[in-house]
């Protein structure tokens, strides 16, 4: 049987691994090679690098992390962040990612992740959505894309049922209008191989997944769904298997603080009933 | 001398550092001689299958893999190496496969018990059952874990080809032996230490 996927995310600027609270106050964590292999050897059954070097200059450092991860770690690798070009996830697969996350070049360009699994395989194309919950009495706006004539059912219309979720870009800052339910739809018509959905409200809450999100979202895409956003305990990984119907959880601070390793969680979801790789 | 073949499909890096780890001399190449060469071949891949098939046809491959198995030199096939070996895939449509194993290459459509259709692509650890013996299996137990990714599977038409399964919705093939052919479905290069225990049996094969 499948078993239920525990991925620890890792920080990475300027190419040591970072720790902080919503992006601010970050701390020095360490050589991200190192803290990969711990996780390697505590049972992780993926990893993702998600980049946050925000110089230019400095872009190209995350090729050697990822070059010199790959050569001591040997479970699949997801890089995420600032992939912009069919170059980016050329060079991040010959460092030797197994999977690209792309996320705001998908929002500017949709096709962009058609020609990026056409290109490179499904199998290596992940979507990463930062979702956050639309409030009734909100009313969204929506930002123009080259592509907005082109695709107008994937914006929020008058009237949509509630709950609603709309996309953001910038690490949530800016909303788009876009209907997420919607928009992991067509990413996966596109060819997107996997969906990374994280939600804003949730993130850095500590307060478990927006599992509500998460099941709405997996019950309408075919392709696997990884939960990401608000794990502060291991309960809230169960939930997020359980209630949000995720394949994978993803989490970050409760791993690297130490509260918990991945070892413990796995024997953790067991003990509950849910199949995971020992 | 282990050749893994290049042929521009997939993270070959991680193949090659996994043989290296496991004290294995390998080379990547797409030089027909030096894989010809070789005492043991790897034929990696990811992606779609038409892709490769054209790829290996561009390298100038694709008669060299029959040609290397020919010689009764060992062979590793790996994911799309797996399912290339096939006759045909349905992917796009019928796509003729190097027909070395009869059998075809068909698209995942299962449900789950619940009735519920299963995700694809078929993603993550599953445990492998093993059937008939193989030697890379050696110091593996049964029900293994090992790393899936992929959307198509191998239905061989010779059951005595079959050394390991593994189930999503309804049992599958995700291993194939015969005389000196070895093809998996899963990536031993990403199933950290088990699947480098399967690589170490390899590069012991004479």
């Amino acid at each position: 049987m499948l078993a239920r996927r525990i991925i620890p995310c890792l920080d990475v600027k300027d190419g040591r691994v970072v720790k902080g609270v919503n992006f601010v106050n970050l701390v020095d964590a360490g050589d991200p090679v190192q803290i990969a292999s711990a996780y390697e050897k505590e049972g992780a059954d993926e990893l993702v690098f998600l980049d946050i070097t925000a110089s230019h200059e400095k872009r190209d450092i995350i090729f050697d992390v990822v070059r010199e991860t790959a050569e001591k770690v040997f479970m699949p690798l997801t890089v995420g962040g600032g992939v912009r070009t069919l170059d980016d996830i050329r060079n991040l697969l010959r460092s030797g990612a197994d999977k690209v996350a792309i996320n705001t070049a998908a929002v500017h360009d949709p096709e962009f992740v058609q020609q990026a699994a056409r290109r490179f395989g499904s199998q290596c194309i992940v979507v990463a959505i930062d979702a956050r919950r639309v409030l009734k009495d909100e009313s969204p706006s929506a930002q123009t894309f080259d592509w907005s004539n082109k695709h107008p059912e994937l914006f929020l219309k008058e009237g949509e049922d509630f709950p609603l979720w709309q996309v953001y870009t910038h690490g949530g800052r800016k909303s788009t209008g876009i209907h997420v339910i919607r928009w992991a739809k067509q990413m996966q018509d596109f060819g997107a191989g996997e969906i990374l959905l994280t939600s804003m409200d949730c993130d850095g809450v500590k307060q478990g997944y927006d599992n509500e999100l998460n099941a709405t979202v997996s019950q309408k895409i075919d392709i696997p769904l990884i939960a990401s956003g608000g794990v502060g305990n291991l309960e809230h990984l169960y939930d997020g298997i359980q209630k949000g119907l995720a394949d994978a959880v993803l989490a970050a601070s409760i791993f690297h603080f130490k509260e918990h390793t991945i070892s413990e969680a796995k024997s953790y979801l067991h003990k509950r009933g849910v199949c995971v790789r020992p | 001398m282990i050749a893994v073949i290049d042929y521009g499909m997939g993270n070959l890096r991680s193949v090659q550092k996994a043989f290296e780890t496991v004290g294995a001399q390998v080379v990547v190449t797409s030089d027909p001689k030096t894989i010809l060469g070789a005492s043991s071949a790897v034929l990696p891949g990811v992606g779609a299958f038409k892709d490769c098939m054209d790829n290996l046809r561009e390298y100038g491959l694709l008669e060299v893999v029959p040609q290397f198995i020919k010689t009764g030199k060992p062979f590793l096939g790996i994911c799309l190496g797996l399912q290339l070996l096939f006759s045909e895939s349905e992917e796009f449509g019928n796509v003729p496969g190097l027909g070395i194993i009869p059998g075809k290459t068909l698209r995942f459509n299962f449900n789950d018990r619940a009735g519920e259709k299963l995700k694809i692509p078929h993603m993550g650890w599953n445990s492998v059952n093993l059937k008939n013996e193989s030697p890379l299996f050696k110091g593996i137990p049964d029900a293994s874990w090992f790393y899936f990714v992929h959307s198509y599977y191998v239905a061989p038409e010779d059951a005595r080809t079959v050394c390991a399964t593994t189930d999503y919705g309804s049992e599958f093939v995700c291993g194939i032996h015969r005389d000196n052919v070895h093809a998996f479905q899963f990536h031993p290069e990403k199933s950290q230490a088990l699947g480098l225990k399967l690589l170490k049996n390899f590069s012991l094969l004479q």
